[in-house]
């Protein structure tokens, strides 16, 4: 796998590294996932000098992309964990800061649907457990109550959570990283950490490439790889165990069916919270996630069996599904920190390690780590006071630009002025998802320096429609390589491995 | 906003549109407005190099693009207007379209409408192939389009996972351009392509077709690096003990075509779950009036003549509706598709008119015959000696023979 090599700290290679000009940083931050991009935005409000570096070409490129984009109100854990706390303050925070960060967000709440006595006992449990963590306007519904929310749910009561909803993952990963970016944060990507090596005078970060970044402070936010990074500091205490969560996306079609969000009443042990059906901010419909271990952190394959599982769950919520209503297949994973022998789930741990000062090491921020990001972002924070000096810059940027609405939801009105400002609007690119040559050139200019099909995929959504881009992937081909100079082997999937195409058919007059 | 009013507007240039706009023409209607996404007209025959198009029409074996341009120029010669580049946003039910270019942006309402969208291919989600997913992974008519008209090669060891038309010519055009084509992989028994593409595609090529055969798992993080494949049984689920590995770089997918109906939705017409096109009368209207559908967009045919002669006659009775505002309310009788056909179109024709039925047998057979029938009373019969469901039968109903029938059925004896 990936990070085969590991070189344990306590042997330190002594070696030409020490020579070479080495960038100092005050913190950097190992990962750019969800959680290391929202460190690095609140972070960026203060005059230090911050760093993110990440293995992948992208930002979002790992669990940040593959999950089911819910905000979570926060009954689900026991009062007192840092999940409860977290939780609850990041949903709380998410809703202004999407708004600044012009990411979509909604909250639509959600029912937890008990079938029979025991599980409205369960239910019971769950609100007093929620108003012990603080959740607002918990409430006990009965069936008629749940149906004016939700017509034709099965269920004898159900929980309602009106500060439950959704919320676009990759979307707000990718503005926290341009907003940290806006405000003066250093992006390493593609920048995998090999070794990390400790002085007196910081830490030395070393990628596979031999090159060498220093800070004084590492914040460990690698997600599933957070058990590999923390050992390369000696930290011993972690093993992350990743459990494959696999889902069906459904066609827009159906998009409007599903009012709120619909899960059934936990069960023990369960690693996740069951297969539900989640409304995307964009109007798909998620079936998923399955909860299933495996060996390796990014085994993102999905099995027949589990897919056979999620489509009759799916037709025996919709009926009249047809086969060509599924249009995708996807799988995450989670960073356990829960072996598969005890199961359920394990409290996230956020250290400030007192044997190794300067290394805040995060550890198994699964669900809800996208709704709690915020929140971490904070109390990590507060962490960095401990070893720095935070003193709020004089011009920190708030707002990022440009528009939520992308030209496919906007109106004919807007849609008419957008096209009459930039022509570029008026070319759809993606036709499934009345994406723009505009909006892809955007993509393709983002700061962050996105490159790949993913990256202009998660900044757009083209070829995320029903035809998978069948019919924008060629035409998207034609914009990188007639209008800006690519040749077609650079053209990849998310990195150099997963290019797309071996070169021409023909020699081109001119080409390169 | 601003509502332009137009005669009759026909959304997609390809061979639909092309012949739709042209009879309309020539019926003699004269506000006619042809919208074409593309920067060129003639739709996917754009990207078809190949020959074998319009043997029925002009008994010539063309290419695609030969064929679409016999249309282009009887076009040019008209006074239709044709707007490339140009993509329909929406229609609505009561005929209004947005219409979106570089640059422009407008909205108009027409009397009469042809849908003419042509279809789309089924990715691999809708089939649902376990596995991974890295690139290398292509629809084969997107691989088609990127080869034949960006001159981008895809992949070098290639695996097919369908026997559709399509899929038969890139297996052809693969190995002519250098790649190595590991198999052709059919689920069927059958294959879903036309005998001459395989024998034309495949067997003169030396490339093999595993009928019963699917491809069970995707391997590969980063770019794709094989398939397991399996025999299936009757079930078509995968028989233990038949997988093989089969490395390869690429994987084509030729496994169905769907009509592109987004737009009908939209208008809120009604569509045939069997053709997942929208239903229409003999006069090709939906049951939205005023809004009429012809070829890949109505049903998938296998014969781009079919597809042109059926939009002539579409256009025909576009420009009836539209331009002389003749809004014929002739009686009108149900067929219905009985044992042994998986569709027949028109799903409602006029009872006063002679008329050719469309239509597919389900599986399939040697020596049978089809058989459009009220009960005891046989309207029409046609006997053939090999029945298809790859190829599109057409039989014609004499307008007399359809004197005081009330619902045909048409079945296979």
């Amino acid at each position: 796998m990936i990070l085969s090599k590991l070189v344990d700290l306590g042997q330190p290679e002594v070696g030409e590294y020490r020579v070479k000009k080495t960038k100092h940083y005050d913190v950097l931050i190992v990962g750019a996932g969800v959680v290391g991009c929202a460190i690095a935005r609140e972070l960026s409000r203060y005059a230090l000098s911050v760093g993110v570096v990440e293995k992948e070409r992208d930002v979002s490129f790992g669990t940040s992309s593959r999950n089911s984009g819910v905000l979570h109100a926060g009954f689900n854990y026991a009062p007192g964990s840092l999940r409860a706390k977290l939780d609850v303050e990041g949903n709380r925070l998410m809703e202004p800061l999407c708004g600044k960060l012009k990411v979509k967000i909604s909250k639509i709440g959600k029912l937890t649907v008990a079938l029979n006595e025991e599980e409205c006992r369960e239910l019971e449990r769950l609100k007093e457990q929620g108003e012990a963590n603080g959740v607002p306007g918990l409430e006990i519904l009965d069936a008629a109550e749940m149906h004016t929310i939700q017509p034709g749910v099965e269920g004898v009561k159900a929980l309602w959570s009106p500060t439950s909803g959704i919320v676009c993952p990759y979307g707000l990963t990718i503005a926290l990283a341009r907003s940290a970016r806006q405000n003066g944060t250093d992006f390493y990507l593609s920048w995998e950490v090999a070794r990390i090596s400790r002085e007196d005078s910081g830490f030395f970060l070393e990628n596979s490439q031999g090159e060498e970044l220093k800070a004084s402070v590492v914040i460990n936010a690698a997600g599933l790889f957070a058990d590999r990074i923390a050992r390369m500091v000696g930290i011993r205490d972690y093993t992350l165990y990743p459990c494959r969560g696999e889902y069906y996306v459904l066609d827009k079609r159906l998009q409007g069916t599903l009012k709120t969000l619909i899960y059934p009443a936990p069960r023990k042990n369960d690693p996740g919270l069951g297969i539900h059906l989640t409304p995307t901010v964009d109007g798909n419909i998620l079936i998923g996630p399955s909860a299933e271990y495996t060996e390796l952190p990014e085994d993102w394959s999905c099995s027949a069996e589990i897919l056979e599982n999620l489509r009759q769950k799916g037709r025996e919520l919709f009926p009249d599904l047809s086969a060509s209503d599924f249009i995708r297949s996807f799988a995450g994973l989670r960073p356990k920190l829960a072996p598969p022998e005890e199961g359920g789930n394990r409290d996230f741990v956020v250290e400030d390690r007192k044997d190794l000062p300067g290394f805040i090491n995060l550890m198994g921020i699964e669900s809800p780590g996208l709704t709690s990001a915020p929140a971490l972002a904070i109390m990590v924070r507060d962490m960095v006071k401990n070893h720095c000096d935070l003193k709020e810059k004089d011009l920190f940027i708030e707002e990022l630009p440009g528009r939520t609405k992308s030209f496919a939801e906007s109106s004919p009105e807007e849609r008419a002025a957008l096209v009459a400002e930039d022509p570029d609007y008026g070319e759809i690119v993606c036709r499934c998802e009345q994406v723009t040559k505009r909006e892809i050139l955007d993509a393709l200019s983002d700061p962050l320096g996105a490159r790949t099909l993913m990256s202009v995929k998660y900044r757009t959504r083209a070829t995320m429609g029903r035809c998978q881009g069948g019919f924008c992937l060629p035409k998207i081909v034609n914009i990188l390589t007639r209008e800006l100079g690519y040749s077609p082997e650079e053209i990849s999937l998310r990195d150099e491995k997963s290019f797309f195409f071996p070169g021409r058919v023909r020699k081109e007059e001119g080409s390169r | 906003m601003n509502l332009e009013e137009r005669d009759l507007v026909i959304i997609g240039g390809g061979p639909a549109g092309l012949a739709a706009a042209i009879s309309a023409w020539e019926a003699g209607c004269r506000d006619i407005l042809l919208v074409e996404r593309d920067r060129v007209l003639g739709g996917i025959l754009n990207q078809c190099i190949h020959d074998g198009f319009g043997l029925h029409t002009f008994n010539e074996a063309l290419s695609g693009p030969e064929y679409a341009a016999r249309y282009i120029e009887k076009l040019r010669n008209t006074g239709v207007e044709v707007l490339e580049q140009t993509m329909v946003l929406h229609l609505g039910e009561d005929r209004v379209l947005h219409l979106a270019s570089r640059g422009t942006y407008r909205t108009l309402r027409a009397r009469g409408v042809i849908l003419a969208m042509g279809c789309r291919e089924r990715p691999r989600g809708a089939i649902s192939i376990p596995g991974t997913r890295p690139s290398g992974v292509f629809t084969a008519g997107a691989a088609q389009h990127l080869m034949n008209l960006e001159n981008i090669m895809v992949g070098n060891r290639v695996c097919i996972l369908g026997s559709g038309d399509i899929g038969l010519i890139m297996a052809r055009r693969m190995t002519l351009e250098g790649a190595s084509v590991e198999g052709v992989f059919e689920i069927l028994p059958y294959s879903s392509g036309l005998p001459r593409n395989i024998q034309q595609c495949l067997n003169d090529y030396d490339i093999p077709l595993y009928l019963g055969t699917t491809v069970q798992k995707i391997h590969g993080s980063r770019r794709l690096e094989g398939v397991t494949v399996a025999q299936v049984g009757p079930d078509r689920c995968p028989l233990a003990g038949s997988e093989r590995y089969v490395p390869c770089d690429t994987l084509l997918l030729s496994v169905g075509l769907i009509p592109e109906n987004e737009l009908s939705r939209e208008a809120s017409i009604p569509l045939d779950p069997r053709t997942n096109g929208p239903l229409v009368d003999s006069s090709f209207m939906t049951r939205v009036p005023g809004i009429f559908a012809c070829g890949n967009v109505l049903h998938v045919h296998d014969l781009v003549d079919y597809v042109s002669q059926e939009a002539e006659e579409a256009g025909r009775f576009a420009a009836a509706w539209s331009c002389a505002a003749a809004r014929s309310s002739a009686n009108s009788l149900s067929v219905i598709p009985g044992e042994g056909i998986r569709y027949t179109l028109p799903q409602k024709i006029s009872s006063s008119e002679s008329t050719t039925l469309s239509l597919r047998v389900a599986a399939p057979w040697r020596n049978r015959s089809i058989v459009v029938r009220e009960k005891e009373k046989i309207v029409a019969r046609k006997s053939l000696v090999r029945l298809h469901p790859a190829e599109m039968i057409r039989i014609a109903l004499d307008a007399k023979s359809l004197l005081g029938v009330h619902e045909l059925e048409v079945i296979l004896q």
